[in-house]
């Protein structure tokens, strides 16, 4: 609950206001035309007019952003279970797993294009729901098997069955591990819709925007692309963690507190 | 007579990986008979096969030979029946579970209504000395306070064995002491029939009316020392009987050992 204090958010707010002040003005100083790079002034005034264009592929770009996180999730949480309840699926599962993982997914993004058209939003979701299955299903799954031995015994000794033993201590002590999975591939399902946009496809994305702009020099656009894209990504990162706060509850607070 | 017997083994052997070239003979020709309501210590050279024997006789593992039967069943059937509460050397209490919540565990899995066990629960912890504590999560709890919980959570449900491995062994000298005299408490309160499995020989003559060694490995019970203390008050632990008892165990560990 700390994070979401208010005193908390002073720190973070000084740093990054100070941040951006520097960054204005040391371009006013050393790159007053923006060749190299736009200051945060001209990013805001870029934003602001062209807001209907960037809010537009915003919402496009984040439907494929939030139905690729759910869709990976989902898969990621029902492979670990089942690799965890079942010792053969484990045995032929993981390395699979391991093996998609291997591949440079957004490299693919051009393949996938062919597959499954190239302005359908399918093949974007696809490379979402691929980069975020990987890291859901190994901390969701390693978080469903690294338990007390003793506390597995202890169940047993209740005569509780292999389901039961999931629901009341597996799962419980895997949503920890879930958690901390689901922050890290919000912001990864961010890069990778915007990247898989690069490679063409709808006009009213926000990769869209970036590339297109970037091509003509138009780079403060091109910026407010890259910024709306950010607040979809902070956005997402804090609706995590307060999915988090909601569901560990008073507990996460006790154990902060100890 | 053998229907009387709240625990009773006979040749049991246990061999893990049988066959293979890793094979170990944990336990062999093991004989043990408990009575209703007696407090069984079971003592012995580290790594001789104690808490394997725990583990057979709670029916988390099965035998390779021999015969165990625990109220006339086998271990299985007595496991299934919920005729054990265990307590383990971690208190292994679910971090995300107030204490209160903790000791409901096993009688939510018995079905019990939701009113019934709140208020068993908080009766057990009233027993354990932590009436004030219910709302509070482990990680707010010292550790002989967690191992007090799981002491409450295992004795919740009444069954007809309490099986204990090492369960102070974390804890230091004076909470150990202080635990051991509120266990006999408990004891003598809840009419419960112990095995305590423990490698304090102090610990061992303190709480119990019996005192079963253990040999080294492959382990049976090489001897069995009946405890005829006064009183199990802190107190006799200054006493030259008790002084006597210890010295008793403490030899006859040196015998089976072959030291």
């Amino acid at each position: 609950m700390k994070a979401l204090r208010g005193g908390a958010w002073l720190p973070p707010t000084v740093f990054g206001a100070g941040g951006l002040g520097l960054w204005e003005l040391v371009l006013w100083l050393t790159d007053p035309d923006g060749f190299v790079l736009p200051r945060p002034s001209e990013i805001a005034v870029a934003l602001g007019e062209n807001i209907s264009e960037v809010w537009m592929a915003s919402r496009v770009t984040g439907f494929i952003i939030l139905t690729g996180l759910a869709g990976g999730v989902v898969l990621g949480v029902a492979a670990a279970l089942v690799v965890t309840r079942f010792r053969t699926a484990n045995e032929t599962l993981t390395p699979l797993a391991v093996a998609i993982n291997a591949i440079p997914i957004i490299a693919l993004a051009p393949l996938f294009n062919n597959w499954l058209g190239i302005t359908s939003p399918r093949s974007n979701q696809a490379v979402v729901v691929l980069l975020v299955f990987f890291p859901v299903f190994i901390n969701t799954a390693r978080g469903l098997t690294e338990v007390d031995e003793e506390q597995i015994e202890l169940m047993q000794s209740y005569a509780a069955g292999d389901w039961r033993i999931m629901r009341t201590v597996r799962i419980p002590n895997a949503l920890p591990f879930f958690f901390t999975a689901l922050r890290l591939v919000a912001s990864l399902a961010v890069i990778a819709a915007i990247v898989v946009e690069y490679f063409g496809g709808r006009q009213d994305t926000l990769g869209n925007i970036i590339t297109q702009n970037a091509q003509f020099t138009r780079y403060d656009v091109a910026w407010a692309a890259v910024v709306a894209g950010s607040i979809v990504g902070i956005a997402l990162y804090f609706v995590g963690l307060l999915l988090e706060r909601l569901v560990t509850g008073r507990y996460a607070r006790a154990s902060t507190a100890a | 007579m053998a229907q009387d017997l709240v625990l009773e083994i006979a040749g049991l052997e246990k061999t893990f990986n049988p066959g293979r070239p890793n094979a170990v003979t944990a336990i062999a020709g093991l004989d043990l008979a408990v009575q209703p309501r007696e407090f069984v210590s079971i003592i012995g050279p580290s790594g001789c096969g104690k808490s394997t024997l725990l583990r057979l006789v709670g029916g988390l593992i099965g035998p390779t030979a021999g015969d165990l039967s625990v109220n006339g069943r086998s271990a299985q059937e007595a496991r299934l029946a919920r005729d054990y509460g265990m307590v383990f050397q971690a208190a292994g209490l679910l971090d995300w579970r107030s204490a209160v919540r903790n000791v409901e565990l096993p009688l939510e899995l018995m079905g019990w209504s939701k009113s019934r066990r709140r208020a068993r629960a908080n009766e057990m912890l009233e027993l354990v000395d932590l009436g004030g504590f219910a709302a509070h999560y482990p990680s707010e709890l010292s550790g002989g306070m967690q191992q007090r919980v799981s002491i409450a959570r295992a004795l919740s449900f009444e069954p007809a064995l309490l099986l204990m491995d090492e369960p102070f062994g974390a804890l230091d000298e004076m909470t150990r002491e202080y635990m051991q005299a509120e266990l006999l408490k408990i004891w003598r309160e809840t009419a419960t029939t112990v095995i305590f499995v423990t490698h304090s020989i102090p610990e061992a003559v303190f709480l119990s009316s019996r005192v079963a060694v253990m040999s080294p490995r492959p382990a049976r019970i090489a001897e069995e020392i009946t405890i005829d203390l006064p009183e199990r008050s802190p107190p006799v632990r200054d006493t030259e009987e008790f002084f006597r008892a210890v010295s008793l165990v403490r030899r006859t560990l040196r015998s089976v050992e072959g030291t």
